[in-house]
């Protein structure tokens, strides 16, 4: 509840304020969010090997989440990384992978296309790329109105009644995954399909894709497969150094990835 | 049509999400801001200071900087995607936010202004507001001009001297208060881009330095600018007109040379400070060449090249610096100067917002930015060229109706 | 009217009792800190519910079962088994009903490029598929349908 006693209280830790976040972080740690044993700390666990490029998550997310289809915008979308002999690093991901890859010439944008030779190719890959609901979102943290927020189930959510449309936590947020709806005209982001999960569903592109390479779970819950994997294997996550602690994890990343 | 898309030409390997999304008026935003604060510091030399030589034009300045006060969140409003729901930041702050600040800075600083006007004018309102009064069947539009006057004194028409006196301690505590809060709006604009750790060329401490520093000197620039210009048109109307001046031209001349190089003194000074700053900023990157160093090295030497080194400290700075230092200074000069030093400080609010975004999240990609120059729906007018240059004509309007109220000159002397 | 100093001051008061008043009107009365603090919770608690109540599409492939049986078995022993039926025929939200009595049906080639053009990648999953490196080598022209039934790939054949 907001009295006027709690803004008066904000105001003052007006300049404080600014440097709360790393106390915060520390007292947070890794540990899930505050709560009860039995709530909820949804993760992701994305396997790269796994990944064939079809794009089906791309156009599921887009059906399911009402993003424009045409937009070239979207909440989740899939790279693809050619490394030749040379060491040169190509990656694309054209209108986000909607549609899939369905070419080998790699989209550079208004460079033009790039084509290469099967016979140059040392390796190759997809990665799937989608929010990472961070246990310390950027993004949150920049907005300056409250019009995103993380639940206790640490989902990372946009009020779109409440959004100025500022686009700082666009520019916040390291993986590029925040957009301008291009209808409601307020900052757009992955919800880890929040109202499939209520509903004891999983999220759209998970269900969307066909080799599993794509995982939702529950870090809270020890015996949850994900969980597992997660803390048996080797996982790694995107651009660590930013420290977001992303809840996105992936299995099988190579260092290409950016 | 995704907002940002029209504008931005992306190359090589960029996220799919990613646009110019800050375009030409935050690039505007702390250019005014910028104005505003140096006005305010270029006034507060002289209040708090002492220094005598800016007298003159302190109480410009100080009026100068209220007109572009109100100019200022104009480039957030015409930014942002719901401009009506701008008050959210007022009533919901999130403080961790740098924007949030925006709302309690700005309005302490508005009230330290406005505050400091009422004290410098205070004796105008109420010899206004009593002429008015004495005076029989007022005109209507009288009538608006003594419920105005009424208003402005605040009940208070006590002019002894003492009161006055009271009035000039006054002055000099808010200006003294005004010149870190005055910092303050403007550290914080840097603090907005500072603190994004996400974009590599934005985040570095000295950001928030970088920016007061620039923007005294543009705040300086414009003064001077204003103010040679403002002469000029005086002793225009001196020449042309018969009457019986208080001042002879000669006089005038002489002052405003006089101002003028003394100005110029400080210009120079917080230039020679920036420019600094920024090398200092540039040096330590490419000595520490972490991982986001590649791909900002081919944004600052290559791509960017001519915006930053040509465009922003050559002809922006260094010419400047130039014709300053050379002995003899002439109003012409100084206008050529002056008009320099804010393109180079606009170049250099450009190359921070613009060349923020001109390189991919992925540092494997870059954006470029296409200023939409002729507008074709309401989108590329308010930010594009037609928006931008609307922003920057703004406060001189503005200034010319505050300056109805706030007369600059004219009264001058009889005032203090 | 000694204190004519203050009067300024008086003012500036004045408007802050005004904002807050404003604010008091303005702001929803769930908005506040919930649970991970003022950082990273300050929000409208009642959105929260507009993303929970969001509208569910994607039904999964069960809802089809009973109505699409005879798809339904066909897929589920062909190689097109881990290919949910509405990647290929939409989401079949309001299906079947007026609004929808029946999903998409594309039968255009690019839908299956997704997966059957060959890329030339060593060692992934994709490289595995069964496919072909220039698709318009394969049956030019032609609907890959009217020799493949998608549902049953292996047995349909030419
Ligand atoms: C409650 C029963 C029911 C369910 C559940 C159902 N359908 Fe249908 N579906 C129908 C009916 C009835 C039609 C209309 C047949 C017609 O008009 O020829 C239809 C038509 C279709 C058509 C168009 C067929 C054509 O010949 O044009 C497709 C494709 C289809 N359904 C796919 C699906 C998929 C995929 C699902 C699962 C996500 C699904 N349906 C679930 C009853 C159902
Ligand atoms: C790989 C893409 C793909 C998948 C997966 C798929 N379909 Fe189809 N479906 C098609 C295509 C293409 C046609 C058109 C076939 C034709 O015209 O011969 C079609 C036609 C249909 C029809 C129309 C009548 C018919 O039998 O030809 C129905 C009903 C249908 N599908 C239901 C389903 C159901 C139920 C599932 C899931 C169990 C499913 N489909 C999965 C591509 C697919
Ligand atoms: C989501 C990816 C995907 C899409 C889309 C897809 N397929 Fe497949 N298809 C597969 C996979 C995986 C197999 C399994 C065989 C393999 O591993 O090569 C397969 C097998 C087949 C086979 C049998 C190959 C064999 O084993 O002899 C045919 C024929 C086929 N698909 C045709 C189609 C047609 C026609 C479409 C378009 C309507 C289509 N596929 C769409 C993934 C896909
Ligand atoms: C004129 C009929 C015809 C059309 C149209 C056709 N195919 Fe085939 N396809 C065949 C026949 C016959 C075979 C098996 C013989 C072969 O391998 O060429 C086959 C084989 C395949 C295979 C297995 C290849 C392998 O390596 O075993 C796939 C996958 C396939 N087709 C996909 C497609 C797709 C995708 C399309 C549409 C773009 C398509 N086909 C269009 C007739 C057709």
């Amino acid at each position: 509840m907001l009295t006027r006693r709690n803004f008066l209280k904000y105001s003052l830790a007006g300049a404080a304020g600014l440097a709360v976040p790393a106390t915060i972080k520390a007292s947070t740690g890794t540990a899930p969010a505050a709560g009860t044993a039995t709530d909820k700390r949804w993760v992701f666990l994305v396997d790269s090997t796994k990944c064939v490029g079809c794009g089906m998550c791309v156009k599921a997310c887009k059906n399911e989440n009402e993003v424009p289809y045409d937009a070239n915008v979207s909440r989740t979308w899939v790279e693809r990384y050619v490394v030749t002999k040379d060491g040169k690093v190509h990656a694309d991901s054209p209108k986000a992978a909607r549609d899939g890859f369905t070419t080998q010439t790699i989209d550079q944008g208004h460079h033009g296309k790039e084509i290469i030779k099967p016979a140059d190719i040392s390796k190759a890959f997809f990665v799937p790329k989608l929010c990472n609901h961070c246990e310390n979102p950027a993004c949150v943290q920049v907005c300056p109105v409250g019009a995103t927020y993380q639940t206790k189930e640490g989902v990372v959510l946009v009020d779109r009644t409440w959004c100025i449309g500022c686009g700082y936590c666009i520019m916040a947020c390291p993986y590029g995954v925040r957009f301008f709806h291009p209808v409601y005209h307020t900052a757009e982001k992955c919800t880890f399909c929040v109202h499939r999960l209520h509903a004891g569903l999983k999220p759209a592109c998970v269900e969307a894709c066909p080799f599993g390479a794509r995982q939702i779970g529950n870090r809270n819950d020890p015996n949850d497969p994900v969980t597992k994997t997660i803390l048996n294997n080797k996982v790694q996550v995107l651009k660590e150094e930013y420290g977001t602690k992303p809840q996105v994890y992936y299995l099988g990343l190579s260092m290409e990835v950016k | 049509m995704v907002h940002g898309e029209i504008w931005t030409m992306k190359e090589l390997f960029t996220y799919p999400n990613e646009y110019i999304y800050w375009s030409v008026q935050i690039v505007m935003y702390p250019f005014m801001t910028g104005l505003v604060a140096g006005a305010f510091v270029l006034s507060s030399l002289y209040h708090v200071f002492g220094i005598k030589e800016l007298k003159d034009i302190a109480r410009f300045a100080l009026v100068f900087s209220f007109a572009l006060l109100f100019a200022a969140p104009m480039p957030i409003m015409l930014h942002l995607q719901h401009p009506f729901r701008g008050i959210n930041v007022m009533m919901t702050p999130h403080f961790t936010s740098a924007i949030a600040a925006f709302g309690i800075v700005f309005f302490t600083y508005g009230a330290i202004v406005a505050s400091e006007l009422w004290f410098l004018y205070r004796k105008h309102f109420v010899d206004k507001a009593l002429a008015l009064r004495e005076k029989q069947d007022k005109s209507f539009v009288e009538q608006l001009w003594y419920l105005l006057y009424g208003t402005l004194t605040l009940g208070s028409y006590d002019v002894s001297d003492e009161a006055l006196h009271r009035d000039e301690k006054a002055i000099k505590v808010l200006a003294g208060i005004g010149i870190p809060v005055a910092c303050f709006l403007h550290g914080y604009a840097g603090f907005i881009f500072g603190s994004v750790k996400a974009n590599a060329l934005w985040m570095t401490p000295l950001m928030p330095v970088i920016f007061i520093m620039s923007a005294i000197v543009s705040g300086i620039a414009l003064c001077m600018l204003t103010y040679i210009v403002v002469m000029e048109i005086r002793k225009f109307m001196m020449k042309r007109s018969r009457k019986t001046w208080q001042q002879s031209l000669e006089e005038v001349k002489g002052a405003e040379m006089h101002v003028v190089k003394m100005t110029a003194k400080y210009l120079v000074l917080f230039l020679v400070l920036a420019i600094t700053l920024e090398f200092l900023d540039l040096i330590f990157r490419g000595y520490t060449a972490v991982k986001s160093w590649d791909v900002l090295r081919s944004v600052i030497y290559e791509r960017d090249f001519y915006d930053i080194f040509i465009m922003q400290y050559g002809i922006g700075n260094l010419v400047p610096l130039l014709l300053f230092l050379v002995p003899g200074l002439t109003i012409r000069r100084t206008i050529l100067g002056v008009l320099l030093v804010l393109f180079g400080v606009f170049m250099m609010r450009w190359n921070v917002v613009i060349g923020g975004q001109a390189f991919s999240l992925t540092f494997a990609g870059y954006m470029h930015y296409l200023l939409p120059i002729v507008p074709h729906d309401w989108e590329t007018a308010k930010e594009g060229l037609v928006g931008a240059v609307g922003i920057f004509v703004m406060p001189f309007v503005l200034f010319w109706f505050i300056a109805k109220v706030f007369p600059v000159f004219g009264e001058t002397n009889k005032a203090h | 009217m000694k204190n004519h100093v203050f009067r300024p001051l008086i003012v500036v008061i004045g408007i802050v009792l005004l904002i807050l008043a404003a604010r008091f009107v303005y702001v929803p009365k769930d908005f506040g800190s919930y649970e991970r603090g003022y950082i990273y919770s300050w929000h409208r608690q009642g959105d929260e519910n507009f993303w929970n109540k969001f509208t569910i599409k994607y039904q999964g492939k069960e809802y089809c079962k009973d109505c699409h049986e005879k798809n339904f078995t066909s897929i589920n022993k062909s190689p097109h088994r881990i290919i949910i039926c509405e990647n290929c025929h939409g989401p079949a939200i309001d299906h079947p009903s007026e609004a929808r009595s029946k999903l998409v049906i594309d039968k255009s080639r690019e839908q299956c490029y997704r997966c059957h053009v060959k890329l030339p990648y060593p060692d992934t999953a994709r490289g595995r598929i069964k496919g072909f490196l220039d698709p318009e080598q394969h049956n030019p022209g032609m609907e890959c349908v009217t020799c493949h039934d998608p549902h049953d790939p292996k047995l349909g054949g030419a």
